[in-house]
């Protein structure tokens, strides 16, 4: 009957806040800042000793060579190399990726039928009456973008031109899912962005870097 | 004047601080989880390259991720042993380019079955680094069969946007 009388003394917590302190300066010391950010690639597997590399036509190839004093030369089949910004390079990868009038300077166009993926079984695609995306589509399924550095290119600049090569294929899928699926790719489910993939796969060569005798 | 003349006598009225500790917590949590543990130290300097955030994706499954790291040494007595070069960095120490490979295949195999088959690499890679280096590594990832390469990068401050 007394008990319920009898007060209970308080904590004193006025050191709770120094604790947390050194609980807060642990923790910053000791951890550091997400920084995972980058481009996401994937290489090719190792190259075989007996193989002979794919021969490509000439057309279907689009060659972007970095040399050692940081300039771009980006060569179109058999044509006469330029010198290009990087900047330019996406709009050039697009145009070649594309080739919309069917010119014989860019790669050969075939047709392609969409059809429904399943993304986790991408190696057999399966036809869906009721995919609403499917149809006919013209892509160059035999270019190549071909990318040459040397060993003296900086790596940034390298790090720029495969950031618009990347961003060309992006763009191309982009297009082609708001033109079939009326959303942004990002939008449309996993299947969905298997199909854009699938229809601008991304054709990147790296060749060795070259070392030019001086 | 015997509106200022009581000075002395005016006390100043205590700062409540029982709400401190609860805001102490608070950043401390916010730090807990937007940070994450070091764990390696970093030898080398990587000042990453920058990119355009359109291009750039973010790393989900941290576990998976294996850091190889390129740049000149930052110390003075790793530069006078290594020379002022572009060297390489796996886990702790420096490293030549035949230690690569090892080092792949090593971490694969301390990973979890999941994390196995999404193995990435993170090349973190000074954006002043020369590409002789950089084929060097990515020729011994092929060879290692790590074939899912992040070029690690800074966001770029965008203008006009």
């Amino acid at each position: 009957m007394g008990k319920s009388k009898r007060k209970v003394p308080g904590i004193n917590a006025s050191s709770t806040a120094d604790i947390s302190f050194i609980l807060l300066i642990f923790f910053l010391v000791v951890t550091s800042m997400n920084s995972s950010l980058g481009l996401d690639v994937r290489l090719p597997k190792p190259p075989e000793d007996e193989a002979e590399p794919p021969k490509v036509f000439k057309r279907n190839n689009f060659t972007v060579f970095v040399n050692m004093n940081n300039q771009i030369m980006v060569t179109l089949g058999d044509k006469e190399g330029e010198e290009v910004e990087v900047s330019d390079l996406k709009d050039l990868a697009k145009t070649f990726i594309t080739n919309r009038d069917n010119l014989d300077i860019y790669p050969a166009l075939e047709k392609d039928t969409i059809v429904y993926v399943d993304a986790a079984n991408e190696e057999h695609p399966l036809p869906a009456s009721s995919f609403e995306g499917r149809g006919e589509i013209m892509v160059a399924k035999k270019h190549v973008i071909s990318l040459q550095t040397d060993r003296a290119t900086q790596y940034q600049l390298y790090f720029d031109v495969q950031a618009q090569l990347y961003e060309a294929y992006t763009e191309l899928r982009d297009s082609l899912a708001k033109a079939r699926f009326g959303k942004p790719f990002d939008a449309l489910d996993e299947n969905d962005q298997m199909v854009c993939r699938l229809a601008y796969p991304i054709m990147i060569s790296e060749a060795e870097p070259r070392k030019y005798e001086k | 004047m015997s509106k200022f003349g009581n000075k002395e006598k005016a006390e100043m009225p205590e700062l409540n601080t029982s709400s401190l500790p609860d805001l102490i917590f608070s950043i401390l949590f916010f730090f807990m989880i937007v940070t994450s543990m070091r764990e390696e130290e970093v030898k080398v300097d990587v000042k990453l390259p920058k990119g355009s955030e359109r291009v750039l994706t973010e790393i989900e499954h941290k576990s998976s991720v294996i850091n190889v790291y390129v740049g000149v040494p930052t110390k003075a007595e790793d530069r006078a042993r290594y020379g002022d070069r572009n060297c390489i960095q796996l886990n702790d120490k420096i490293s030549g380019i035949n230690e690569v490979r090892d080092f792949v295949n090593d971490g694969r195999k301390s990973m979890k079955q999941v994390d196995q088959a999404r193995m990435k690499v993170a090349l973190k890679v000074n954006q002043h680094a020369d590409m002789g280096i950089v084929t060097d590594v990515k020729m011994e990832l092929r060879q290692a069969g790590a074939l899912n390469v992040l070029y690690s990068a800074d966001k770029l401050a965008e203008k006009g946007e």
